[in-house]
C-alpha cells in the first residue's frame, strides 16, 4: 500500500535560518498521528511546509503525497489533491463573506478535480448540516471570514471548512488552543466524524487531553526541527509526566 | 476634416477648429459668445500639462497629445451599431436617456410617459430655444480650467432634466454615452440635472463603447443643483473602450437639508479625468462621495474631487479606492475647503489604493483648509498590496491565484460600492468590477 504522506530528511530554512533539520515522517491512510513538542520546535512550520507557504525554503529531502512531489505543487493544487491544514492562526478576511468564500473553494476544488460544482442548493443543504453539527450559528456564516470571531470560533471554522471539503490529509495545528472544554468536545467529535480508512490526520498538540478525545494511532516528539521519538498513544502520558527536557539533549 | 485642436508643445499650427464647427454647435447670440470666450480661454491655456499644479499627475499634453476633431453627428449606420450596444447595458427598471456620439437619440430613450413633476429635453433643443435662467445655468462652469472651457466651446448635446419641487421618483434615469467611433473623434456633451424642493431622483450615467469603435475622446459635463430637502442618487460608471479618453467634469451645489450621495467607478478608457465641484450652499446638508478604480495596462485615471464647505452644520465623506495592475496609474486629489462661516463641518477623506505590480502608481494629494474652528475633519491615506498571508489562506483553500485576488480585490473595493443605496443599482457596480476581474483572469 503506498503512503498517503512521506516526509524524509526534510530541511528548511527561514530567512538564512534552518529551522527543520532532516525531518522524517510516514503517514498512512486512515492512521492518526499526533505531533507533539515545545513551542518553537518547528511544528507549524512544517504544517506551512506541507500546505505550500511561501517563504520558507526547502534545502533538503521531499514530500510524497501518494507519490507525488508536493514540494512541485501550488498550494491550490495541494488543496484539490486533498491536503488541508487547519491553521494555528486563522487570518480574519474583511469584506469576503464566510458563505461566498466557502463555496468559492469548493466549487474550485471539485472543478481542478474535473468534478462538478456544486449547485447554490445542494452546497446550502450541505453547508447547514455540517455547521448544525460543529454547533456553529447560521449567523457566523453571514459574517467576513473569521471576522469578529472568537479564538474559539476561529478553530471551529476551521473544522467546518474540514467536513466540507474532505480532504485526505488532515493537518490540524493547536485546534485544541481557545477551545472551551464543550466546544472542544464538539470540534473532537466532528474530526472523529471524518476518521475513515482512506484519510488521515496529523494532530499537533501541546496537551495529552486533546488525545483523549483523538486517540491517536501514533506519537511523534518534536524537538529542534527533528523528530526525536515515536511511540504508541502511551507516549502522550509519559510526556505529560516528563515533559520534554529529557529530548533537549537528543536533538 | 482634420483638424488640431490644441497648440501642442512640438508647435503644430493650430487651426480654428471652432470656427469650423461653429455651424453644428447650437445656440446663437450670447450664447454664442460664450462659446467664443470659452474658446479663447481654452486656446490661450492649451492642453493641461503638468507644471499646472491641478494637473501634475495627469499631463494631458503627454497623455492625451491632442484634441480629435468633432465627431460627426450619427447616421443610420451608427444608430444602429449603438442600438445593440444598448442592449447589453440595459439597467433594469430605468428610463434610458441615451447619447450616441455626444447627440441625443430620441428613438433609443424612453421619453415618453413621463411621470408629472418629471421634465426632459436634450440640451441642443435649450440652448436653442430655452429660458435664459436654464441657459445661464449651463453656463456655471469656471473656464479658468482648460477642459471645462472646452468642453463650454464645443458642447454639442446633452440632457436637460428637471425633477420638480416635491417630486419623488422611484424610477432611476439612466443616461447612457454610446461612442460608436466610425473614426477618430472627440464628443462634447453636457447635462443638466436640477431638482427642486422636497424632490429625490436616482441618476446612473454609463460611458460605453460600441464594438470596434476607434479611438475617441469623450468630453462631458455635468450641472447638479439640488433643492433644500431634496436627494440625489448618483452612480457613475466609466467602461470607455481601451483606447478612449474620457474628460468629465461636473458642478454640484446642494441647498439646505440636502443628500448628495455618488459612487462612481472607472475601469474603461485609457485616460481619464473625473473632476467635481461639490459646493454646500445650504444648511444641514450632507454628501457621499465614493469612488472606485480598476486599472490595468497603461490606464491612467485621476479622479480630482473639491468639497466646499461654504456653510455651517454640513457633513461630506469621500471613501475612495484605487486598484492598480501593470503599469496603469491612479490618481485621486481631494480637497476640501471650510470657509470662515462653516462651523460644525464635519468633513472626512480616506483613499486607499492596491497595487497589484511594482509598476503600478497611485498618486493620492489630500488637500484640508480649514478657516473655521469648530470643526471635525480628517483624512487618511494607504498605499500597499494584497496582503500575503490572506492569499495564502485562500489558496490553501484552493483558489488560484487569480482567484484568490479577485476575492480580496472585490472585497478591497466593496467597501466603497456598499454605499449605492439602490439594489440593482449596487449590484450594476459589482457586475461592472466582477467583468473587469474576468477579463485579468
Ligand atoms: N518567518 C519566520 N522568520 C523567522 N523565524 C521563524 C519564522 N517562522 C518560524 N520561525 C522560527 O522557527 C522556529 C519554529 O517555529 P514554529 O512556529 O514552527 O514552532 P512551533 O513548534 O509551531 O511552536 P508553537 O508550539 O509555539 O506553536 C521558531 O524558533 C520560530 O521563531
Ligand atoms: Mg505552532
Amino acid at each position: 500500500m503506498m503512503s498517503l504522506l512521506e516526509v524524509k530528511d526534510l530541511q528548511v530554512r527561514v530567512e538564512d535560518r534552518e529551522i527543520l533539520h532532516g525531518l522524517s515522517l510516514t503517514v498512512n491512510p486512515g492512521e492518526v498521528h499526533a505531533i507533539m513538542g515545545p513551542n518553537g520546535s518547528g511544528k507549524s512550520t512544517l504544517s506551512h511546509v506541507i500546505a505550500g507557504k511561501p517563504g520558507y525554503e526547502v534545502t533538503g529531502g521531499e514530500i510524497l503525497f501518494k507519490g507525488e512531489d508536493l514540494l512541485e505543487m501550488a498550494p491550490d493544487e495541494r488543496a484539490a489533491k486533498g491536503v488541508f491544514l487547519a491553521f494555528q492562526y486563522p487570518v480574519e478576511i474583511p469584506g469576503v463573506a464566510t458563505m461566498n468564500f466557502l463555496r468559492t473553494a469548493l466549487n474550485a476544488q471539485r472543478k481542478a478535480r474535473g468534478e462538478s460544482e456544486y449547485s447554490t442548493p445542494d452546497f446550502l443543504k450541505k453547508v447547514r448540516e455540517v455547521a448544525k453539527s460543529l454547533n456553529i450559528p447560521q449567523d457566523m456564516l453571514r459574517r467576513g471570514v473569521n471576522v469578529g470571531f472568537s479564538g474559539g470560533e476561529k478553530k471551529r471554522n476551521e473544522i467546518l471548512q474540514m467536513a466540507l471539503f474532505e480532504p485526505s490529509l488532515c493537518i490540524l495545528d493547536e485546534m485544541d488552543s481557545g477551545l472551551d472544554i464543550d466546544a472542544l468536545r464538539i470540534a473532537a467529535d466532528g474530526v472523529n466524524a471524518l476518521r475513515s480508512p482512506d484519510r488521515a490526520m496529523v494532530v499537533i498538540t501541546h496537551y495529552q487531553r486533546l488525545l483523549n478525545y483523538i486517540v491517536p494511532d501514533f506519537v511523534h516528539v518534536m524537538s529542534r526541527g527533528k523528530v526525536v521519538k515515536s511511540g504508541g498513544k502511551d507516549l502522550a502520558l509519559e510526556l505529560e509526566a516528563s515533559g520534554y527536557a529529557q529530548f533537549e539533549d537528543a536533538a | 476634416m482634420n483638424v488640431v485642436l490644441a497648440k501642442t508643445e512640438t508647435g503644430r499650427a493650430l487651426s480654428d477648429a471652432f470656427i469650423v464647427a461653429r455651424d453644428r454647435l447650437p445656440g446663437t447670440g450670447q450664447i454664442l459668445e460664450q462659446r467664443r470666450q470659452a474658446f479663447d480661454a481654452y486656446e490661450r491655456a492649451g492642453l493641461p500639462h503638468r507644471r499646472l499644479e491641478d494637473w501634475k499627475y495627469t499631463d494631458l499634453r503627454a497623455l492625451m497629445r491632442e484634441v480629435l476633431p468633432l465627431a460627426p453627428a450619427p447616421d443610420a449606420a451608427a444608430l444602429k451599431h449603438a442600438e445593440k450596444t444598448l442592449k447589453q447595458h440595459k439597467v433594469r427598471g430605468t428610463r434610458r436617456l441615451v447619447l450616441v456620439d455626444g447627440v441625443f437619440a430620441p428613438k433609443l430613450s424612453e421619453t415618453a410617459d413621463l411621470e408629472k413633476g418629471l421634465s426632459i429635453r436634450s440640451l441642443r433643443e435649450v440652448l436653442e430655444a430655452g429660458n435664459a435662467e436654464l441657459q445661464s445655468q449651463l453656463f456655471a462652469f469656471d473656464v479658468s480650467n482648460p477642459m471645462v472651457a472646452l468642453n463650454t466651446a464645443m458642447m454639442t448635446d446633452g440632457v436637460v432634466i428637471e425633477v420638480a419641487a416635491g417630486t419623488v421618483m422611484s424610477q432611476p434615469l439612466h443616461v447612457v454615452h454610446i461612442a460608436t467611433g466610425s473614426v477618430p473623434a472627440a464628443i462634447f456633451t453636457r447635462s443638466l440635472l436640477r431638482l427642486g424642493k422636497d424632490a429625490g431622483v436616482t441618476l446612473v450615467e454609463s460611458y460605453v463603447a460600441a464594438d470596434g469603435a476607434k479611438a475617441y475622446q469623450a468630453h462631458d459635463s455635468l450641472v447638479i443643483a439640488i433643492g433644500d430637502n431634496s436627494r440625489l442618487d448618483h452612480v457613475r460608471l466609466v467602461e470607455d473602450s481601451a483606447e478612449a479618453a474620457n474628460i468629465s467634469s461636473a458642478v454640484v451645489t446642494l441647498g439646505a437639508h440636502a443628500h448628495f450621495n455618488t459612487f462612481g467607478m472607472t475601469s474603461g478608457a485609457s485616460v481619464s479625468r473625473y473632476q467635481a465641484n461639490i459646493a454646500f450652499a445650504g444648511e444641514g446638508s450632507r454628501v457621499e462621495t465614493n469612488g472606485v478604480n480598476l486599472l490595468n495596462g497603461k490606464q491612467h485615471a485621476d479622479t480630482t474631487l473639491f468639497m466646499d464647505h461654504a456653510v455651517p452644520n454640513c457633513a461630506s465623506r469621500e471613501v475612495f479606492r484605487a486598484v492598480a495592475d501593470d503599469r496603469a496609474h491612479s490618481v485621486f486629489q481631494g480637497r476640501i475647503i471650510v470657509r470662515p462661516d462653516a462651523q460644525k463641518t464635519d468633513a472626512k477623506m480616506m483613499t486607499r489604493a492596491l497595487l497589484l505590480s511594482d509598476e503600478a502608481e497611485a498618486d493620492n494629494k489630500p488637500e484640508l483648509e480649514i478657516f473655521a474652528d469648530d470643526v471635525t475633519c480628517g483624512h487618511g491615506a494607504t498605499t500597499g498590496a494584497l496582503d500575503e498571508s490572506l492569499l495564502f489562506y485562500l489558496r490553501a483553500r484552493g483558489l488560484s491565484e487569480k482567484e484568490a485576488q479577485s476575492l480580496l480585490i472585490q472585497a478591497f473595493v466593496g467597501e466603497a460600492i456598499e454605499s449605492i443605496v439602490n439594489d440593482d443599482l449596487r449590484e450594476l457596480a459589482v457586475a461592472s468590477a466582477i467583468r473587469w476581474l474576468e477579463a485579468r483572469a
